[in-house]
């Protein structure tokens, strides 16, 4: 089939300051399902992460991946959550344990809030082995929890200083304001953003330029809530840092309290990581990969004579 | 919508790339924590995570004391639980009326005392939460001398940098468990030396008949069965050399968190 290269004028009207982005200069026919479409479409790469959101975005890919499974590891240490200053065995909120049965089979058994779930293979018990989260999840894999803590110590720092670097960086350049905290523009999509999000439908903004406002939400969330949250309950269970910032402990609910809420935040963060590495995929996982690594981002739009142009 | 075919493909991608990715992370790992160069690295943090935890927590800040009713039903006892040597199980016979308690190495007068000669001196009683390096937390009320009201009797010299603490316990091995602070950390009020715990004699498995509470750091710094305080100037010659039984098998000797 003939594709119509025909020339086009800069149709960028955003003179954002930004002003990176670029247009490409061809725009092509396109065909839809074998049907030739009058409207041209039109190729616009735009400069969308500067290089210190990208530095900082792919240290934390193995920050977090080694801190949640270090986590874990010493998390397998007392597999149980409590509420409060003291840890009553009698009242966990959670725990993960084998049991033996009656037949002398070996369970996982996991009991959240007095509901019990049977996780044999997964939790308490997995190939052959009596812990809670299996090898395959923690680091390192066999039950250690010295290494573990040397692991997570560490990566902590790791996380704790690029999360500064950052969050600098995102204040002083403005990219908070501009493009993490939503507008009342975006607020008033959020209804709009959020039906395509649910039926798994292309609304388009996947391939604006900016950020939609459920992402905007989420990377808000997680900088401004999450991500200090998992920092503050992390070090509130250090009882050095308990006397010298006592009321840490007063706001978070006790000790006991700050682990579970650290485990709870972890676990928020590996529901992001996942829904995040999915979206990336089903948004075009070549592109997405492309401007994270150089900054730049391809979107494709339609132009109707005498229009706007479209994504 | 995503044509059926290629959201299996998708999700057979998803999965294939979070297995290859946990694969890799995992033996990535793993063979770096078996190398002779990389856990050193890891281990640098911790004086990074001393200087800055000494350098927010005020040296005279009390660690939070609780009231009568937060007391823990059940105190775990964890680690050994009796030292089960012909020699203790003497004195457990006795009742400890024979054990003493030596301070010794760079000090000005080297001194030791009887259970009963210590419970004579000034005592303190704190309820304070013991922060297990496993993740729990047991609250507990704590009799005991200040350890830095023994440390003025004695009189350290100015090269005594640790204060060693002996316990009378090995594990399965003959190994001989030890512990050791900070001579400066000695001087905080809550160092103490228990001998009670929750008003009844410190019983066997929580340590009989002393033990150190260091309120500030985790549980595995609380030696048990403490019969000898040393004080020196380097750790290195004692033990494995990294001032203390845990502290020998990998933990962090300073223990802020």
């Amino acid at each position: 089939m003939a594709v119509l290269i025909q020339s086009e004028d800069a149709v960028n009207r955003e003179s954002d300051q930004r002003s990176t982005a670029e247009m490409s200069s061809t725009a092509a026919l396109s065909t839809v399902s074998g049907l030739e479409v009058s409207s041209p479409r039109v190729i616009e790469r735009v400069y969308r992460h500067r290089l210190p959101v990208r530095i900082s975005h792919w240290l934390n890919v193995p920050f977090l991946l080694i801190l949640i499974m270090s986590g874990l590891q010493i998390f397998n240490a007392h597999p149980a959550l409590y509420w409060g200053d003291r840890s009553d065995r009698d009242r966990p909120l959670l725990s993960i344990r084998p049991v033996q049965t009656e037949s002398g089979e070996i369970k996982g058994l996991t009991t959240v809030l007095g509901h019990q779930f049977d996780t044999t293979g997964v939790l308490g018990y997995s190939d052959g082995m009596k812990r809670a989260f299996p090898a395959w999840a923690t680091i390192p894999s066999p039950k250690w929890l010295a290494m573990g803590r040397q692991w997570h110590l560490f990566f902590s720092w790791l996380f704790v200083i690029n999360g500064l670097i950052f969050t600098a960086y995102a204040l002083a350049s403005r990219h908070v304001t501009r493009e993490l905290l939503p507008s009342r523009t975006d607020w008033r999509s959020f209804g709009k953003s959020l039906r395509a999000h649910l039926f798994l439908k292309q609304s388009g903004s996947g391939h604006a330029k900016g950020y939609n406002v459920l992402q905007k939400i989420t990377y808000t969330t997680i900088l401004l809530i999450m991500a200090p949250l998992i920092v503050l309950t992390g070090l509130a269970m250090s009882p050095t840092i308990d006397t010298a910032v006592p009321w840490l402990l007063t706001v978070l609910g006790g000790r006991q309290a700050a682990r579970t809420i650290h485990f709870i935040t972890c676990f928020a963060f590996v529901g992001f990581i996942l829904i995040h590495v999915i979206q990336v995929i089903a948004t075009g996982f070549i592109n997405n990969i492309c401007s994270m690594v150089t900054g730049w981002f391809t979107v494709e739009g339609v132009k109707r004579r005498g229009q706007e142009f479209q994504v | 919508m995503i044509p059926q075919k290629q959201s299996m493909k998708r999700r057979q991608f998803l999965k294939g790339t979070v297995g290859a990715a946990s694969v890799v992370v995992l033996s990535g790992c793993d063979s770096l924590t078996q190398s002779s160069w990389f856990p050193d690295i890891l281990s640098k943090t911790e004086s990074l995570t001393e200087a800055v935890q000494r350098a927010v927590t005020p040296r005279e800040a009390l660690a939070k004391e609780y009231g009568e009713a937060d007391i823990s039903t059940v105190f775990p006892a964890n680690g050994n639980t009796n030292p089960g040597t012909e020699e203790y199980t003497e004195h457990v016979a006795q009742n400890f009326s024979g054990w003493m308690l030596e301070v010794v190495g760079l000090v000005k007068v080297p001194r030791s005392w009887s259970l009963a000669a210590l419970k004579e001196l000034p005592s303190r009683t704190q309820i304070t939460r013991h922060d297990c390096v496993e993740g729990w937390s047991a609250i507990g009320k704590w009799t005991g001398v200040p350890i830095g009201d023994l440390m003025h009797h004695v009189e350290p010299l100015p090269n005594a940098r640790y204060a060693v603490f002996h316990c009378a316990d090995v594990d399965d091995e003959g190994i001989a468990y030890y512990e050791s602070l900070a001579v400066a950390d000695c001087y905080h009020p809550q160092t103490i030396l228990a001998y009670e715990l929750n008003e009844m004699p410190l019983d066997v498995p929580h340590g009989a008949p002393l033990r150190l509470r260091f309120e500030r750091q985790l549980g595995y710094k609380q030696a048990k069965y403490v019969m000898k305080i040393e004080l020196v100037e380097s750790l290195s010659n004692i033990g494995g050399g990294k001032g203390g039984y845990w502290e020998d098998q990998g933990y962090e000797w300073y223990a802020g968190i």
